[in-house]
């Protein structure tokens, strides 16, 4: 019985040169298609994004321009290569994703379980709120979310949005109207056929600014916290490494806080939009 | 040997050779959505999607938002059909009138519907008109729907009205009926039966432009069916199985009328 000894051995050793060949081949294949090298190959970087001021907007030349639109080019010229820009209607964001209309989705997309599910996210680079803005005679004197909180109070939100399930969740009792964007909703406010809409700071903020005469703001705190993150498809590590690394990257140059300045806390940019 | 040849006969006649080529067709395209959904690679998940057309508990059969939201398609769709036949008929009256007012009206009115996008029209409906006369989004949903396929509904009984033959007016004039009573005694039952199936087809059409109405926020069954995406991202699912749902609302019409077709068309040699 002495062979038997180096015979187990050879097949273990056989069976492990297999093995780690099987895994460094599945590893290189991982990595080939993940997402960042399909961009680095393509040399382009296609990134979903929706109209959502000041994340993205049209400037008066028909370019894109915003905070979103900011992080994107420079995420883009950080892995150098070019970025496209695919319009998509919100509410169909993350199918576009999943079908590979684009790589990657960066357009203030909230980190939110339910999404979770079916995409995956990076560590957060911005955080936003949710905040109200009303009708002057509708809600005349509300003050609270409870004030909202009735059965005969209508508000009127984006479809597909943080916005739309924060109303939900804040306002249980209230009828929900939801838009495919937020000029409806909030011209749907203008009209007086709702009390308030709810969106995404400082959207809400900037609406009573420009019509003080019908709308106002009932509760100046923003009356939710949340993470904003890129979404990229499952299954795919390298990107996500890579996305959370150069999210580091910026945030310790100061270079995230400054643009976050610009585009929520001042009004420079007011004059290139329409 | 004679069986063979019955055999033969069977193997080669119409019907046979018809159905084989039906089955073919029916696998290219079972293989074509299967083959589809694989590349696609959607993790699909239809079980989750019962829940939204209906639930079966202790507290019975209660509709999920899927056929709530048809039930509100199917009101509008009724209302709106109501009205498209009578904005329709009176259209048409008009198109055929001797006043040079009401004909310039009707085409006007026909015209400037037809050439404009019906999403157009409805969102100035409902953020320009609407606040100034004081409608609600659903009746601005059935106005809306009803002048457009009123619009295209008059040109239908325009053409029905014309086919009958000019013979029948000149009985009707000598026997001293005037112009209304010679459309509604004399002309309009024996046109319908030419309009039954142009309406009908109309009518399919009113089901499927009521999607549209979604974007004025009403709870049809496009707008739930969005909804219902948006919280669940079980987009194709949900897409699928709306478009299952207005497709066999429409194939049922169909049949109604077909069946009604035939009772009208009793003893009649075509």
């Amino acid at each position: 019985m002495s062979y038997l000894k180096p015979v187990i051995l050879s097949i273990f050793i056989l069976f492990f040169i297999a093995g780690s060949a099987y895994s460094s081949q599945v590893r290189s294949q991982l990595a080939q298609e993940s997402t960042l090298e399909q961009v680095m190959k393509r040399g382009v970087m296609r990134v979903g994004m929706s109209t959502f001021v000041p994340w993205a907007m049209q400037s008066k030349e028909g370019e894109f321009i915003g905070f979103e639109i900011d992080v994107a080019t420079r995420l883009a010229q950080d892995m150098g290569v070019n970025v496209e820009f695919v319009p998509t209607r919100w509410s169909g964001i993350i199918p576009a994703l999943l079908t590979g209309k684009f790589d990657i989705i960066i357009g203030g997309m909230g980190i939110r379980p339910d999404r979770n599910l079916k995409v995956n996210f990076s560590m957060p680079y911005d955080y936003s709120g949710m905040s109200i803005v009303a009708h002057k005679q509708k809600a005349k004197g509300f003050t609270s979310l409870d004030d909202f909180n009735s059965s005969d109070v209508t508000i009127a939100a984006r479809l597909g949005t943080t916005a739309a399930s924060a109303a939900g969740d804040f306002m249980p009792e209230a009828s929900l109207r939801l838009f495919d964007d937020e000029a409806q909703a909030i011209q749907e406010l203008m009209n007086g056929r709702v009390h308030a809409v709810v969106a995404s700071a400082p959207l809400p903020a900037f609406q009573a600014i420009q019509h003080p005469d019908r709308l106002f703001v009932p509760i100046e705190e923003n009356f939710t916290q949340e993470p904003i993150g890129f979404a990229v498809r499952k299954g795919d590590y390298d990107i996500i490494n890579f996305l959370d690394n150069w999210i580091r990257f910026v945030q310790a140059e100061g270079w995230l806080k400054q643009r976050k300045h610009y585009w929520f806390e001042t009004r420079d940019w007011a004059d290139q939009i329409r | 040997m004679r069986f063979f040849k019955n055999f033969y006969h069977a193997l080669i006649s119409q019907s046979f050779q018809d159905i084989v080529k039906f089955f073919i067709i029916l696998g290219l395209l079972y293989w074509l959505i299967s083959t589809g959904s694989e590349r696609l690679e959607y993790n699909w998940q239809w079980y989750r999607v019962k829940q939204f057309l209906f639930t079966l508990d202790q507290n019975g059969f209660v509709p999920g938002p899927l056929l709530q939201g048809l039930w509100v398609t199917l009101k509008i769709a009724f209302l709106s059909l109501f009205l498209t036949l009578i904005f329709g008929l009176i259209t048409a009256i008009f198109r055929l009138s001797d006043s040079f007012v009401a004909s310039l009206l009707a085409r006007v009115y026909v015209e400037s519907i037809r050439n404009t996008p019906l999403l157009i029209q409805l969102l100035f409906n409902y953020f320009v008109l609407s606040p100034i006369l004081g409608i609600d989004a659903f009746m601005t949903a059935v106005l809306t729907l009803s002048l457009f396929e009123g619009a295209y509904a008059s040109e239908i009984i325009r053409a029905g009205i014309q086919s009958i033959d000019k013979g029948q007016w000149e009985s009707a004039q000598s026997t001293g009926l005037n112009r209304m009573q010679t459309y509604f005694y004399i002309i309009i039952p024996q046109a319908y039966k030419f309009l039954i199936p142009p309406i009908t087809n109309q009518s399919v059409a009113l089901i499927k432009d009521s999607a549209l109405v979604s974007t004025i926020a009403i709870y049809d069954l496009t707008m739930q069916g969005q909804v219902v995406i948006s919280n669940t991202f079980l987009t194709f699912e949900i897409w699928f199985t709306v478009a299952v749902i207005y497709l066999s609302v429409a194939l049922f019409i169909t049949f109604v009328v077909y069946v009604l077709e035939m009772y009208l068309h009793r003893g009649v040699q075509s």
